[in-house]
């Protein structure tokens, strides 16, 4: 989900690095908060926060929690975490720009383990039904979570189907590609209704003992894979 | 004391949330399609663009509230209290207080006495689960009069509140004089032998109790312990010094709730008199006429008053 996050902080959304509370800005939320380190990464290069801090991920004493927490970090917009949660905040927030005739847009970026989540539909009917259009949702479509692949622990196809028939307009993309990114979010911009995203991704893209394998998903390279890693990235 | 018998915790709500939206345009209500039962018919007429039907959908309910609050509204996320907090817990706990959003929590239908809904629609666990959580507050209030006083003040306190109301037409136990703190309890009653600490409908039953055992010739002090968090120590703190026994009343499990607040304060003493808890002893409800379950479950003062006699 890099190129996600970094076409949405240098390019398409309205931010403000040296002041992220800026009321006019777009709001990034991140709603499947375990990613947290690309976020903090695109953070940290986008000048939210010293890029030294990035190596305190997870220590005691740090900002940058295993989760992010709305209060330690610049750049935050929500504590995320327990997937489900983050589509609905984006709700409140399209509702209240509605409401004060406002034209900030929200996107909001979830998982697919995610879509397992009641909270999630519970999000997709309200916004779709109030046509909330200033929402863009991103789906991280890797195909992995926890347990195995996501056709193994639940399956949620036909993903873009189910969400088209809660009132949204979808588009597939392969989420690597950062023309692919621009061109549908130039598209979400045309719509009536709110947007889903689903960038087709490869979990761990570049590195040939971890892409799509499932057992990655919530586990640190150890340093010498973190070596062989980089000389394969390089 | 004026008496309003017909008027509830939830129509103080119901009538408070329109005056605060009134004084306040950053006032949002929303509901999970329990406009009317949770006394929002009012606000949704006065201020329509402002009102947001979520169907039945706590925890999206509660999700959108706390993005309302991110950009600066004060969303009041109304449902029964089984089903908000008690469906919609995760979202309360990082959305609303991990993050301190100023989300307003509306527990309606709260106690045994939501009655013939029977025991799947009474909430008893409710204030212990939000008893728990950090940046939450918890206010039971009384009576109507004093539900007005409390809808405005949680509105007013910048943070995540809970507040518990019902349905049930309890006695008025406070006046529109009164004053109203919150985190400081209220004496109503002054006594020396034995106190009763009460929240909610029980507050009215406290005072019935005190008044019955004036032919015992027993002193019965009443406090009324509206906010459950912060809890207010220092009133428990006075209340020991004589007496010879404690009594809580809640409409609520005797775990958790006011009852457990009480004895945590108390555990920090080396001398204190004891407390005996009234509250729902570790079971569900069921189905029945308000007053009729509140005598079944031993929540009245009658079976306050043979709980002193019996202990003294």
């Amino acid at each position: 989900m890099v190129e996600v996050f970094v076409s949405l902080y240098f390019k398409l959304a309205e931010q403000k690095a040296d002041n992220p509370s800026w009321p006019e800005r777009d709001y990034v939320l991140l709603s499947a908060g375990h990613i947290c380190p690309v976020l903090y990464a695109t953070l940290a290069e986008r000048g939210y926060f010293p890029l030294s801090e990035l190596a305190t991920l997870r220590d005691i004493n740090s900002r940058l929690q295993g989760h992010p927490h709305l209060h330690s970090l610049p750049g935050i917009e929500i504590s995320s975490g327990p997937l489900g949660q983050g589509l609905s905040q984006a709700i409140g927030l399209a509702m209240a720009f509605q409401l004060d005739k406002k034209t900030n847009h929200v996107f909001c970026i979830l998982s697919d383990g995610e879509q397992q989540e009641g909270q999630t539909w519970e999000a997709y009917m309200y916004a779709g039904s109030h046509s909330l259009s200033n929402i863009t949702v991103f789906i991280d479509r890797n195909n992995i979570q926890i347990g195995g692949t996501t056709d193994q622990v639940l399956p949620i196809n036909p993903l873009d189907e189910k969400i088209r028939a809660f009132g949204w307009n979808t588009i597939t993309i392969d989420g690597h590609s950062y023309s692919a990114i621009e061109n549908a979010v130039s598209d979400a911009q045309e719509s009536d209704q709110p947007t889903a995203i689903i960038c087709n991704t490869t979990p761990g893209k570049g590195v040939s003992f971890i892409e799509n394998d499932f057992t990655w998903h919530g586990k640190p390279p150890t340093e010498s894979e973190l070596q062989r890693a980089l000389e394969e990235l390089t | 004391m004026a008496k309003e018998n017909n008027k509830t915790t939830r129509d103080g709500f119901g009538e408070a949330l329109v005056e605060a939206a009134t004084k306040n345009s950053a006032v949002v209500a929303l509901t999970a399609d329990l406009r009317e039962s949770m006394r929002l018919d009012a606000f949704a007429q006065t201020f329509p663009d402002r009102f947001f039907e979520m169907g039945v959908a706590e925890e999206n309910m509660v999700g959108a509230a706390a993005g309302l609050a991110l950009a600066g509204k004060i969303p009041v996320a109304c449902s029964y209290a089984v089903f908000n907090p008690q469906n919609a817990m995760g979202p309360i706990r990082t959305s609303v207080c991990y993050s301190k959003t100023n989300v307003k929590i509306i527990g309606g239908h709260a106690g045994i006495s939501t009655g013939p809904d029977g025991a799947t629609h009474q909430a008893l666990e409710d204030i212990a689960l939000m008893r728990t959580l950090p940046n939450m507050i918890v206010v039971v209030p009384a009576d109507y009069q004093e539900a007005k006083k409390a809808t405005h003040a949680i509105i007013e306190h910048h943070g995540p509140a809970y507040l518990r109301i019902g349905k049930f037409p309890t006695n008025a136990v406070t006046t529109e004089s009164a004053t109203f703190e919150l985190g400081r309890a209220t004496t109503l009653r002054q006594g020396n032998t034995v106190a009763i600490i009460a929240c909610g409908t029980m507050v009215s039953e406290a005072l019935r109790a005190a008044e019955l055992l004036e032919k015992y010739s027993i002193s019965v002090e009443v406090l009324n312990m509206h906010t459950i968090k912060p809890f207010d120590r220092f009133s428990i703190l006075e209340l020991v010094q004589q007496k010879k026994l404690l009594i809580s009343m809640e409409e609520h499990q005797i775990t958790g709730g006011l009852g457990s607040a009480i004895a945590e304060v108390l555990s920090e003493l080396s001398h204190h008199p004891p407390l005996h808890r009234m509250g729902m002893l570790d079971t569900f409800g069921e189905s029945g006429p308000d007053r009729e379950l509140l005598k079944k479950y031993e929540l009245t003062a009658e079976a306050a008053v043979a709980l002193v006699l019996d202990e003294l």
